[in-house]
């Protein structure tokens, strides 16, 4: 067994366990917390298949921003757990149909014919760059359907900034306005009360 | 020198790579630690002078010991866990915070040789590990079992997040200019005198790096996250080293900024004019120049500027920073097709 291999192992047995936590911790948080885990150790094996791009990117784009704002998500929602562990026999039937049909899926995806995976793949030399390599690819031959994938995100955008907008004309829901803020004086916020002493002669 | 390499690589046998990679982070971290304690000492002073006090003068010759003594300090205090808190990642967070700080040196270059790891992609490697260490806040302030340190740790991660884009898409400009991910590549296609730096071509990138850079260690003027004597940032609850930690993941990040800048818009370790007296300076001292003048700025802006308002640092970040930085791109995709084009390179 090569150094590889053992890294390999090393990295593969801390993303099951991870996983496998993910579904089992007591508290979401917790859960949120070994997904992370779980997303650095594949970004990981990753970087042993040369894509460090796409092991960078993981890393980046899933643990610096998506998990970050499921976090946020988790920590804010008054979240009963004890609710949320009900049913889980219930779901375990359907849960495990689909994972069984997940790991056919991919073994068919992996095992057919003229897509044999090697299991020694050729070495690259050190100046080879993943990244050049993926961008000339997403630019030429795939530049349509990477075009329409950016249209679409730029379409939840917009539509996420005029939900933000429209609610801002609703009565009853608060929201800062600096041109009134700077523009306010001391008569809006200060009030000056005269009152009589409270107490004769000290 | 080449001869004492071997005779250790024959001393320690098939452990040799171990080892030495371990002397190698050993040689970055140490001194990078001694020069966070005494960015401590330069803040004090610095701050102190310009407020036309005198600052620490009393531990030491000048009050040189001053940062040994308030780490002698720290250590020694009691880590107080709250009552109600969730210890395991109470305890864990401060290493959350330090972890990516350090980590993020592994691809620095001091000198064109002089690089712990040369990656293809080392910029999009720090990038990846400075956004981890938003962690380290959130989850302090939500281990804390405490509703000010929560929300202090939310107010910190809603502002790391937002000036993380605005830091991306300045790093964008650059490696389109460089067209490289490189950092040494990066500060070899700057080749050359002040002029040939990218601070000049990409002018706004350079601004917006640089001030996102300060929002994103949350410092003066940003610092509503831990603005001492008014409001409460996240770490409350800390005491002792505990606390301590996340101020050195706060310098080293300091630090870290001020090399990226000088690396990536001040040239690096190219000399100020490319001709004699200045390039017989050695490069290694142009950088450490350029860090310690970029460091500088960051302790003169905390002596001048008032504290921003949390809603105008969302504003800056979200509506002034990313068109900025998004026009620019496209000034400098469009200049490159044009014969101006070598104005960008």
């Amino acid at each position: 067994m090569n150094f590889e291999t053992l890294v390999f192992y090393f990295l593969a047995s801390i993303l099951l366990f991870a996983g496998f936590r993910v579904v089992t911790a007591r508290h979401p948080v917790h859960a949120a917390l070994f997904l992370v885990l779980s997303f650095f150790s594949g970004a990981g094996l990753w970087l042993l298949l040369e894509a460090e791009f796409l092991a960078i990117t993981l890393v980046l784009v899933y643990i610096g921003a998506v998990m970050v704002l499921f976090l946020f998500v988790v920590m804010m929602l008054n979240l009963n757990i004890e609710k949320m562990r009900q049913g889980f026999w219930d779901n375990l039937p359907l849960a495990g149909f689909v994972g069984i049909l997940m790991a056919v899926e991919m073994t068919l995806v992996l095992t057919v014919a003229g897509r044999t995976v090697s299991s020694d793949p050729v070495r690259h030399a050190a100046d080879y760059s993943n990244t050049k390599e993926l961008g000339r690819l997403l630019y030429t031959d795939y530049v349509y359907p990477f075009e329409l994938a950016a249209v679409i995100l730029l379409v939840a955008i917009v539509a996420a900034i005029a939900i933000a907008i429209t609610l801002r004309h609703r009565t009853g829901t608060k929201h800062q306005d600096p041109a009134w803020q700077v523009s306010v004086r001391r008569e809006d916020r200060v009030r000056l009360v005269s009152m009589p002493a409270e107490k004769e002669g000290e | 020198m080449n001869e004492l390499v071997s005779l250790l690589q024959g001393f320690f046998g098939f452990a040799w790579p171990l080892v030495y990679s371990l002397a190698k982070i050993v040689a970055i971290v140490a001194p990078l630690m001694l020069g966070l304690a005494y960015l401590t000492y330069a803040e004090r002073k610095v701050i102190g002078y310009m407020q036309v006090r005198i600052g620490p003068n009393r531990v030491g010759p000048k009050g040189w010991l001053q940062p040994i003594a308030d780490g002698l300090k720290l250590l020694m205090k009691e880590i107080v866990v709250p009552t109600g808190a969730n210890k395991g990642i109470f305890l864990l967070a401060p290493v959350l915070a330090i972890g990516p700080a350090l980590a993020a040196w592994a691809v620095v270059p001091f000198s064109p040789e002089l690089v712990l790891a040369n990656i293809n992609a080392s910029v999009l490697y720090i990038m990846a590990i400075s956004s981890m260490g938003v962690y380290g806040v959130v989850l302090a302030g939500w281990a804390s079992n405490s509703k000010y340190a929560f929300l202090g740790g939310m107010r910190a991660a809603a502002q790391i997040v937002s000036y993380e884009i605005a830091m991306g898409f300045a790093l964008v400009g650059v490696l389109m200019a460089a067209q490289s991910l490189n950092l040494v590549d990066i500060v070899k296609a700057q080749q050359g005198g002040v002029f040939n730096w990218y601070w000049l071509p990409l002018f706004p990138l350079f601004i917006v790096y640089l001030i996102s850079g300060v929002a994103e260690l949350n410092r003066a003027p940003f610092d509503v996250v831990e603005g001492e004597s008014e409001i409460v940032g996240f770490h409350v609850e800390y005491s002792g080293m505990a606390f301590a930690i996340f101020f050195l993941a706060e310098y080293a990040n300091m630090i870290l900024v001020a090399t990226l800048v000088s690396l990536m818009f001040l040239g690096g370790w190219n000399p100020l004019f490319d001709f004699a007296p200045f390039n017989w300076i050695p490069g290694f001292f142009w950088l450490l120049v350029k860090v310690l003048f970029v460091l500088f700025l960051f302790l003169w802006f905390r002596a001048t500027f008032p504290r921003y308002r949390y809603d105008q640092i969302m504003r800056l970040g979200w509506k002034v920073f990313i068109p900025v930085t998004l026009v620019w791109i496209v000034v400098v995709g469009a200049a490159m097709q044009t014969p101006f084009g070598y104005l960008f390179h």
